[in-house]
């Protein structure tokens, strides 16, 4: 796959960047200043919750969407104005299905091969080689419609590459798919990125978040944190430990009101409690805790994970009143 | 400009292969115009009687008196007033002071005797309908004298019908030309309207958007496909008009056709023109029946145009239908050339040029 360097001069490395970038809705502030600098050749995952403003993102470095305030590159050209050079060289796979359901896989791939005007001769051959690569071929000649949903995600990831984009835009691509398909679906990425590829991706799924090259968070419409996952699990901020214990409900119930405690979670018998930095002996502390409750039990420190990042950065301050106190 | 028609070709062929597989459309293209065109043609009962009727008797014998006594029998018309001459019976119609006139000539005895020449006339406004559909009382009027054998030429009646150019005697006839305008109105419009506004309900607008695609092409490749569908349905009522009710092809068939796909191009791009406006398929069905009422009201297929106020008239001339009915009505029934109305096509072809651009230049590739 050639890939040909953009043709105004710019640090050839980056795909994507965006300053200041900003999208109202009425009152509604979508997206809030956002700051964005994607490498090429990498995958950089959006993660956050419901409303956080990945998809409104994706939509304005797309130029789908007029930013409100801000700037975007992509791929060297300015964004919405020269939106019409680059629909060549992206790809785009939206949260919704978007491709016809009363057209066949291979009606819908034959389509997207025409509008992306590939040369006559390659169509039926590209077209072949999609639906081999996103294990297609038995489903050919059903109707799109009539997919499972992990087909359907894997045909429009098929339509959304079809033409060999530069930049691959992916909105939730694995929502409803089981994680065994999860799994060939991110091979199928990394074998892109090999291939020169930079893509964009918005998720939900921690699993799929650390395997991304970097990751941004976002939550109500900013970025809380963006490294790489390593990095954001190392610099979490807060202590984790781990409870083993037969009264879970009951001591979930009494660390929680603790100021020093940020978050419980129950896992069945265990409970994952993260404790603000500024106590030395975490585990002690909890012990205490449990002892003064009569509860029996054991708390040992242990390695952040990504989702303890995703709860401690997307954590809202109007839910943790003590806090404020 | 290749890669231009290649996609052109993606979006019609995609269209194509979408409207095969919807039966519903598909069962509305042939359904509608078979549907309205039994409606309006058998249902639709535009005998008026007592119609006022003045007459002229320049021939002042018992039989053209007995002509008379038998049209009023008929029920049809009321003889209210009498004329001496010819014009005064014209200022009569003219000013509206009776809705016939009859005119009985100074030879009426021996053309009834001849049989080669209609005896009388009938003066009939040809423009409206409803008295069009009553004239056919009287023309199927036996001849006054019992000594004659009854007329079994057809070509020669007992009354001539002058400044009448529907010479057949159905309203049907009237009404079937004016009739595939309504049809493709009411069709084509919804189809263009809702084919576009479906794509962003379902949401392959935004994955459209996000392509090389170009807002003229994804116009017009949305369009051709159902240019073909009017004019499949364009000859489906005439078929159905010429089996049923003897509706005639006066004019050039060509000249039929070609009217048609001009009008069926400006209904096609309104439809288009709306879809910008509606993000819903409901909203779209209401703009289209907004636009489809004062069509039908307006356009002189329900009523004559020249009896409505000016206001109407002017809004009535924006209406790509009025210029329709006077075209495929001239060329049907009159049998005129195409070329003879050129002011008309002009009309139609301004209003798809405009359409057109307007929705293209509305159509943005944006979400917002
Ligand atoms: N067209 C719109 N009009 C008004 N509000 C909108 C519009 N699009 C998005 N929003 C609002 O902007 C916010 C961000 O929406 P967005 O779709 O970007 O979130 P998201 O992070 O993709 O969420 P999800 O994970 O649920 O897909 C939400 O509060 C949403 O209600
Ligand atoms: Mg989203």
């Amino acid at each position: 796959m050639p890939r040909t360097p953009p043709g105004r001069p710019m640090a050839n490395d980056v795909a994507i960047r965006a300053s200041g970038l900003t999208r109202r809705f009425g009152d509604l502030v979508a997206v809030d200043r956002l700051e964005l600098r994607v490498p090429r050749r990498t995958i950089y995952g959006f993660l956050g919750p419901n409303g956080s403003g990945k998809s409104t993102t994706i939509r304005m470095l797309c130029g789908l969407l007029t930013p409100s305030a801000g700037s975007v590159e992509v791929l060297g050209h300015r964004i919405p104005q020269e939106a019409e050079q680059l629909k060549h060289k992206i790809g785009y796979m939206t949260q919704r299905f978007s491709l016809y359901d009363d057209l066949s896989v291979r009606e819908n791939l034959a389509f997207m091969s025409r509008i992306y005007c590939l040369p006559k001769r390659s169509r039926s051959a590209r077209i072949d080689a999609a639906l081999d690569t996103y294990n297609l071929t038995a489903q050919a000649r059903q109707f799109a419609g009539t997919l499972s949903g992990g087909q359907k995600q894997r045909l429009a990831l098929a339509a959304a590459t079809l033409h060999e984009p530069e930049i691959l835009f992916l909105d939730e691509p694995t929502s409803a798919v089981d994680p065994q398909t999860r799994r060939d679906f991110w091979e199928t990425l990394f074998n892109l990125v090999d291939a020169g590829t930079t893509i964009l991706v918005s998720t939900h799924y921690m699993d799929e978040a650390e395997r991304c090259h970097r990751l941004a968070i976002l939550d109500r419409g900013r970025v809380v944190a963006d490294d790489e996952p390593d990095a954001l699990m190392a610099n979490l901020g807060a202590h984790v430990v781990e409870v083993e214990t037969d009264a879970a409900q009951a001591l979930r119930q009494r660390l929680k009101n603790q100021a020093v405690v940020l978050s419980v979670t129950q896992l069945g018998r265990r409970l994952r409690v993260l404790v603000r930095p500024r106590v030395h002996d975490p585990e002690a502390l909890i012990q205490s805790q449990m002892r003064n409750a009569g509860i029996a039990g054991n708390a040992r420190l242990t390695h952040a994970s990504l989702e303890d990042v995703f709860v401690i950065t997307t954590r809202h301050v109007d839910r943790t009143p003590e806090v404020a106190a | 400009m290749s890669a231009c028609f290649t996609r052109l070709f993606a979006i019609v062929r995609k269209e194509v292969q979408q409207l095969r597989r919807d039966r519903l459309t598909f069962a509305m293209i042939v359904g509608i115009p078979i549907l309205q065109i039994l409606l309006f043609g058998y249902a639709i009962d535009t005998d008026v009687r007592h119609l006022r009727a003045a007459v002229v008797d320049q021939s002042q014998t018992q039989l053209s008196r007995r002509l008379l006594t038998d049209a009023e029998s008929t029920q049809v018309v009321d003889i209210v007033a009498h004329a001496d001459t010819g014009e005064q019976l014209q200022r009569m119609l003219d000013r509206g002071d009776v809705d016939i006139g009859i005119l009985v000539p100074h030879d009426f005895e021996r053309r009834l005797a001849e049989g080669t020449r209609a005896a009388a006339q009938l003066l009939v406004n040809g423009s409206d309908p409803v008295l069009l559909g009553s004239a056919r009382g009287l023309l199927g009027m036996p001849a006054p004298d019992i000594r004659l054998p009854p007329r079994q030429d057809k070509a020669v009646g007992l009354f001539e019908v002058r400044n009448f150019y529907n010479p057949e005697r159905r309203s049907a006839v009237f009404v079937v030309p004016g009739l595939i305008g309504v049809i493709l109105t009411m069709t084509l419009v919804l189809f263009t309207a809702v084919a576009v506004v479906r794509e962003r309900e379902r949401g392959n607008l935004e994955m459209l958007i996000n392509t090389p695609v170009r807002g003229s092409e994804l116009m017009v490749g949305k369009i051709i496909p159902y240019v073909v569908i009017g004019l499949i349905q364009v000859t489906l009522i005439l078929l159905f008009g010429r089996l049923l009710f003897h509706v005639p092809v006066n004019g050039a068939l060509h000249d039929v056709y070609l009217a048609s796909v001009v009008f069926i191009a400006s209904n096609l791009t309104l439809g288009l023109v709306i879809s910008t406006f509606s993000k819903t398929q409901f909203q779209a069905m209401q703009m289209t029946i907004f636009f489809l009422l004062p069509s039908i009201l307006l356009s002189g297929f329900m009523f004559p145009f020249d009896g409505m106020p000016r206001a109407a008239q002017l809004l009535a001339e924006l209406l790509p239908l009025t210029h329709f009915v006077r075209l495929i009505r001239g060329v049907l029934l009159r049998g005129e050339a195409l070329m003879a109305m050129s002011h008309e096509l002009y009309a139609l072809l301004a209003f798809v040029a405009v359409a057109l651009l307007a929705a293209t230049l509305r159509f943005k590739k944006r979400l917002d």
